[in-house]
């Protein structure tokens, strides 16, 4: 009859507890290994997903076109409509781009950071912001070149004190004058600045074109109904730009989501890598298992060799040697999961992005650190097996 | 009524009638080769021992006599001959085999004791029975029976630090017995204790085997020796002297006045 593995147990638990420092170190070094993957992996993940969430916020369903309008062969807004309204059952919105470089006056000074574009009535639903006061660009100001302006919130705060009292003034860009008809609501709650997101000035497209002296416009703005379509809708404007151009060297097609892949395959390398390299912590943890079973084994000799004198087989020392490192290891992987939790938290908090331990993370470094716990616990217990009872007797 | 007076005796039925062989030894040889040189350390010992003897096998340090010890006590093999206990030949076992045989047929009685110093002593009694493979309950009681009958039983909470030497020596004795093994082998028992303490645990053994036990004492003394009732003495590997313990202590006065 074999002694039930039960009592190996008990007998581990038993050696755990009555060395309690010596076992804290052991554990110490598992802990560090689970706690280090886990942090770093789960803040990678954490700051990345940050990433991810501001690349989202500016539109992964954007598709952006850009040509190079020459004067044989060039993009006529209105055939660019065409083609949207045909392919209406992919595209949801769209806008020219018309970026304006000249002055925004304030007074006698000029708000040099400020981005002034020209977009259709489509714009505020693509970048998907709010009104504040008055109206957004319409389809009328568009088609009539009105000369019309919607400002953001810095801005109107610069140009006049309040933003509700915007509306219906006048501003000036280069020598032309632009009347306010809205003001957005402000975007970045923590900080209003130049140059951020709440400093811009909208016109109509058609208005911002003429001022650069130009009909034809290089950029436009798509939106998908579905991101999953976004090959084939690439693919639809580049059919229908090659027909115009001729040659796909004067245009340019880039939908946001292949992007997003591209950089999802970039976060998952990356966070494999510091993976990795924590992997490597948690293998120095093992070898730091197997040392100090190893030293508890020579440390242990006459124990052995009393517990063989009395009738323990090979297999029940190994047991005993194997289930004590491999419960060392497991409490050392459970506190090394809370540590690491903790520390997640406490990092991301530091850093400021929102990091929560992956659950891949705590899976994966828990069974590795069991796992490195019962191979290496597993050679010194072989080891404290093969001891001759006499020989082990006799030591002090 | 004798039952309440007389405890019953903690002895193994293991097939052996008393006064039928136990132990027998043929022709054993344990040869130790150190560099060029051979080592005899037995050197052609037969030896037959019969289920309820106390025979004390006496020897100086490097006679061969803890070399028997450890094959009587199946800790090891011998180079040549046989060994038959309770009708086993061990001569050949591998080391999962001798552990059976340690376990269900020997009692060990060491020196140093060779308590486990973290267990308490019920713990460390039950060693033995915990290798068995029996239960939780039967191995407690059993243990507490065996902590009983050496006056133990009201400490077994207590650690081998807190017992002096004579205590833990009865505990290791309580573990001998509590798996009621076919012999209790002795090795030096008295050798780390005080002289009264030693009479104590002398007699003590000498009780066991009053009720049955079969004892082997290992000593190099001639005076514990004398507490058996039969006497192997051992030179140089080779028994020099097998008797009754009145003929060797005849024997003694004799090689002492030579």
């Amino acid at each position: 009859m074999l002694m039930p593995i039960t009592e190996s147990f008990k007998i581990a638990i038993r050696s755990i507890r009555s060395n309690k420092m010596r076992s804290f170190l052991t554990m110490l070094g598992i802990i560090i290994g689970v706690a280090a993957v886990i942090i770093l992996v789960s803040v990678v993940n954490g700051y990345m997903s940050t990433i991810l969430e501001s690349f989202t916020s500016m539109g992964v369903d954007r598709v952006n076109v850009s040509v190079s309008n020459m004067s044989s062969r060039s993009l006529d807004p209105d055939d660019m409509y065409e083609f949207f309204d045909e392919r209406y059952d992919l595209f949801e919105n769209m806008t020219p781009s018309v970026s304006v470089n000249m002055p925004l006056k304030n007074g006698n000074e000029t708000m040099s950071e400020t981005s002034i574009g020209g977009y259709s009535e489509d714009y505020i639903d693509i970048v998907d912001y709010d009104i504040q006061y008055g109206r957004s660009i319409s389809y009328a100001d568009c088609e009539a070149e009105q000369n019309v302006a919607v400002l953001g919130y810095y801005t109107a705060l610069e140009l006049f004190d309040n933003a509700d009292e915007a509306v219906g003034q006048c501003i000036k860009i280069g020598n032309n004058s632009f009347t306010v008809i809205g003001v957005m609501e402000r975007q970045d709650e923590d900080e209003l600045e130049e140059g951020g997101t709440d400093d811009f000035v909208w016109l109509p497209y058609s208005s911002a074109a003429k001022m650069n002296f130009s009909r034809n416009i290089s950029s436009y703005i798509l939106t998908l109904r579905d991101t999953d379509q976004a090959d084939e809708a690439t693919a639809a404007i580049e059919s229908f730009l090659l027909e115009i151009f001729k040659s796909d060297d004067y245009f340019n097609v880039m939908a946001n989501s292949s992007l997003l892949d591209e950089m999802n395959e970039q976060i998952a390398m990356l966070s494999m890598m510091l993976g990795g390299i924590a992997g490597i912590s948690l293998l120095v943890a093992g070898v730091g298992v197997m040392n100090i079973m190893l030293v508890s084994v020579t440390e242990r000799t006459k124990e052995i060799g009393i517990r063989k004198a009395l009738g323990a087989k090979k297999g029940v020392i190994m047991q005993q040697f194997v289930i004590e490192a491999a419960v060392t290891s497991s409490l050392g992987g459970v506190l090394g999961i809370i540590v690491g939790a903790l520390g997640t938290s406490l990092v991301g908090g530091a850093i400021g992005i929102n990091a929560t331990a992956t659950f891949m993370a705590v899976v994966v470094s828990f069974s590795v650190s069991v796992g490195i716990g019962l191979l290496f616990g597993y050679m010194p217990a072989s080891r404290a097996a093969q001891l001759n009872p006499i020989d082990a007797l006799r030591t002090d | 009524m004798r039952s309440l007076f007389k405890r019953e005796p903690l002895v193994l039925d293991d097939g052996v009638a008393p006064g039928e062989p136990l132990i027998e030894l043929r022709d054993i040889y344990k040869i130790y080769v150190m560099g060029d040189e051979e080592v005899r350390a037995n050197d052609g010992i037969t030896l037959t021992i019969r289920k309820g003897e106390f025979v004390a096998i006496v020897g100086k340090s490097g006679s061969g006599k803890s070399t028997l010890m450890n094959i009587i006590g199946a800790l090891d093999t011998p180079t040549h001959g046989e060994y038959i206990l309770a009708g086993e030949d061990t001569s050949e076992m591998t080391d999962d085999e001798l552990s059976e045989v340690r376990n269900n047929r020997i009692g060990f009685i060491f020196q140093q004791y060779n308590l486990l110093m973290k267990l308490n002593l019920l713990e460390n009694v039950e060693l033995p029975l915990l290798y068995k493979g029996y239960g939780k309950q039967e191995r407690e009681q059993k243990a507490m029976e065996a902590l009983k009958r050496v006056g133990l039983d009201g400490k077994w909470r207590n650690t081998p630090h807190q017992l002096s030497g004579g205590q833990q020596q009865r505990v290791s004795i309580a573990r001998a017995l509590c798996a009621k093994p076919s012999i209790i082998l002795a090795d030096e028992p008295t050798g780390a204790l005080d002289s009264r303490t030693s009479r104590e645990v002398l007699g003590l053994i000498k009780e066991l085997n009053e009720e049955g036990n079969t004892i082997v004492m290992i000593t190099h003394d001639a005076s514990i020796a004398m507490y058996s009732k039969r006497v192997v003495e051992i030179v140089d590997g080779k028994i020099v002297f097998d008797g009754d313990v009145n003929a060797y202590a005849d024997h003694r006065k004799l090689q002492d006045s030579n």
